[in-house]
């Protein structure tokens, strides 16, 4: 492991990332929206189940969504390094490729469980009571959901190499993942077909670890739709996937 | 051994053969030019030496590493300046060289220091915390430069370093460069098509269509041409140019009132035309031959600059503004 070169790939992000004030405004934005209107709004056609209201139903949804959005927008930052040519400098200099994708994939998850643990912290507001434990595992199901899809927006990045190709990832990608994720409602819920492609989301998988600690309690159909094993079994492998392609996308030029 | 080695290097992109069985050999310490129009293949063939690309055919050595087999030794015997800027514009010129310092793993010790010592070479230590997107296209070459050296390459790339700067920057940045051999202990391997630009080099190599046509120092290859031509004006002509014709059996042409004598040394031809015709010189002037007339010669065409990066200035607006 590289570590010089891996710390300077994650700080160069993180320096960025404190510049850029207004990027940080925007992403939080989203999510309180989601939270506040949409999910307010929501919460008068769904009714209680269990004891609990439609907006704490989505929160563990609405922290993943924000996983969602700052990793893969970080991680498609390659793509304006690449427009911009800043990825030659890093891709000719003798570092492993594999050490640039972590250095990128740890700059994306740091910025995103950041971003995650402040929306974390609105549970008091929200009519939650979590323990000290239950925070930590909160965070730590954040930190490898962020760097799972970090390593995914790499892989995306890497078959893309113009602006343009910005907005066709958030239509088509993006936003898709987000309502295919059991972040709105229940998997079990869905159609099957749709189910299908749920269970094919990385994203679903970190949501669903989310509602495990949340809601220790279950709460029947709106709770947990697979085992937590299962849920860090899938988001281990698929990190080690999508390191290893992106990994190899970086290669040299044939 | 050789610094550079290239051995029967080809490169296609589908049907299109943009390097052409090349081969050519830099000795260290010099100063290499690859010359030639737009489209030739000299970005694709320092691609291929710096290991961002892989070659169809052939070989290539960088300090006697393989460039496809050890990439990892060749991209630390290197230092690279890209056609197009590869600095981070939202950083500062400090900020740009210490990222390129951990990525080479400098020692921590030396860091700073050489950083420091980098940007003082380039006269750019006054502005080392302005963002580099404040800095006008010569002062970002010249940092470009000061970073590919901070690794202390053998063998520094220079893809066309002057395109886009202005007149007074290109030959600022040219007296920096023919330094940089001695200074720094580096071999510059260069491309350019400004035909002007490539007579600082030790070897030249000029490349069309993806083919080397020829190679050698930029003396040797305008001897190609024939040689300088004098031009002497006399009291008169018609006798000077007979004594010219028979004395030294050279052919003698007469316009505008001029007579032309192209010699393979004008230096030392002319003192002898001065010494044979005596008063009756008026006016002696040497034309020596261009670069451009050897790529004319050559290739029956000149080098043109003027659809040069037009569409890559295009593009970098486009972007700055969708940036905002
Ligand atoms: N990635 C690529 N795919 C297809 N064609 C390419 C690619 N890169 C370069 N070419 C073509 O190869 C030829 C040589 O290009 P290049 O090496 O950039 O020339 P130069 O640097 O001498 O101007 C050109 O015709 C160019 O269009
Ligand atoms: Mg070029």
């Amino acid at each position: 492991m590289e570590l010089n070169a891996i710390y300077v790939i994650v700080a160069r992000e993180i320096k960025k990332f404190i510049r850029e004030k207004s990027r940080l405004i925007s992403a939080l934005a989203r999510p309180l929206l989601w939270l506040f209107i949409v999910g307010a709004g929501i919460s008068r056609l769904v009714p209680l189940e269990a004891g609990v209201p439609y907006t704490q139903f989505i929160y563990p949804g609405i922290i993943g969504m924000t996983i969602l959005f700052s990793s893969i927008l970080s991680s498609i930052s390659i793509i304006w390094d690449k427009e911009f040519g800043f990825l030659k400098e890093i891709l000719v200099a003798p570092v492993s490729r594999f050490s640039i994708v972590v250095g990128k994939a740890l700059s994306g998850t740091i910025v995103s469980t950041i971003q995650a643990s402040l929306i974390l912290a609105l549970f008091p507001f929200l009519g939650f009571q979590l323990t000290v434990l239950q925070i930590l595992a909160v965070l730590c199901i954040c930190a490898s959901l962020s760097f799972c899809l970090s390593a995914f927006g790499i892989v995306l990045a890497t078959f893309y190499d113009n602006y343009e190709s910005f907005s066709v990832i958030m239509n088509f990608i993006i936003m898709p993942m987000f309502f295919l994720s059991g972040a709105m409602y229940p998997v079990k819920l869905l159609p099957d077909i749709l189910k299908i492609v749920t269970k094919l989301n990385p994203l679903t998988y970190g949501i669903d670890a989310l509602k495990h600690v949340i809601f220790p309690q279950g709460i029947g159909t709106m709770g947990p739709d697979f085992s937590v094993l299962t849920n860090i079994a899938v988001i281990a492998l698929a990190s080690l996937a999508f390191v290893l392609i992106a990994g190899k996308a970086f290669e040299r030029k044939q | 051994m050789p610094i550079i080695q290239v051995e029967r290097l080809t490169k296609t992109f589908g049907t299109l053969v943009a390097v052409n069985d090349i081969s050519f050999d830099v000795e260290e310490g010099m100063i290499f030019g690859f010359l030639g129009p737009n489209g030739a293949g000299k970005t694709t063939t320092i691609s291929i030496l710096c290991t961002l690309l892989s070659p169809t055919s052939g070989r290539t050595l960088i300090a006697g590493f393989d460039c496809m087999r050890e990439p990892a030794k060749v991209r630390k015997s290197i230092g690279i300046v890209f056609q197009d800027t590869t600095l981070d514009k939202d950083l500062t010129a400090y900020e740009n060289l210490v990222f390129h310092a951990y990525l080479y793993s400098l020692p921590k010790a030396e860091r700073r220091e050489r950083v420091d010592a980098v940007l003082r070479f380039v006269d750019l230590y006054d502005r080392k915390d302005d963002l580099v997107r404040k800095f006008s296209g010569g002062m970002k070459r010249r940092l470009e430069v000061a970073r590919g050296l901070l690794h202390r390459p053998r063998v520094l790339f220079l893809d066309e370093p002057t395109l886009g700067l202005d007149p007074q920057s290109r030959s600022n940045l040219w007296e920096f460069i023919t330094e940089l051999p001695k200074k720094h202990n580096v071999t510059i391997f260069m491309t350019t098509h400004y035909m002007e630009e490539a007579e600082v080099c030790d070897r030249i190599a000029i490349i069309d269509h993806g083919k080397i046509i020829a190679m050698d120092s930029p003396e040797e290859l305008k001897k190609m041409v024939g040689g300088d031509v004098v031009s002497i004006t006399t009291t008169d002509n018609a006798r000077a140019r007979h004594d010219i014709e028979h004395l030294f059996r050279m052919n003698v042409a007469e316009k505008e009132n001029a007579l032309y004598v192209t010699c393979s040394r004008g230096d030392t031809c002319i003192p002898e035309l001065i010494r044979t015709l005596g008063e009756r010189v008026l006016s002696v002037r040497i034309q020596r031959p261009t670069l451009n007339d050897v790529f004319l010669k050559l290739t029956g065409k000149t080098i043109r600059d003027e659809e040069v990066s037009g569409n890559d200035s295009i593009r970098a607006s486009i972007r700055a503004h969708r940036r905002r």
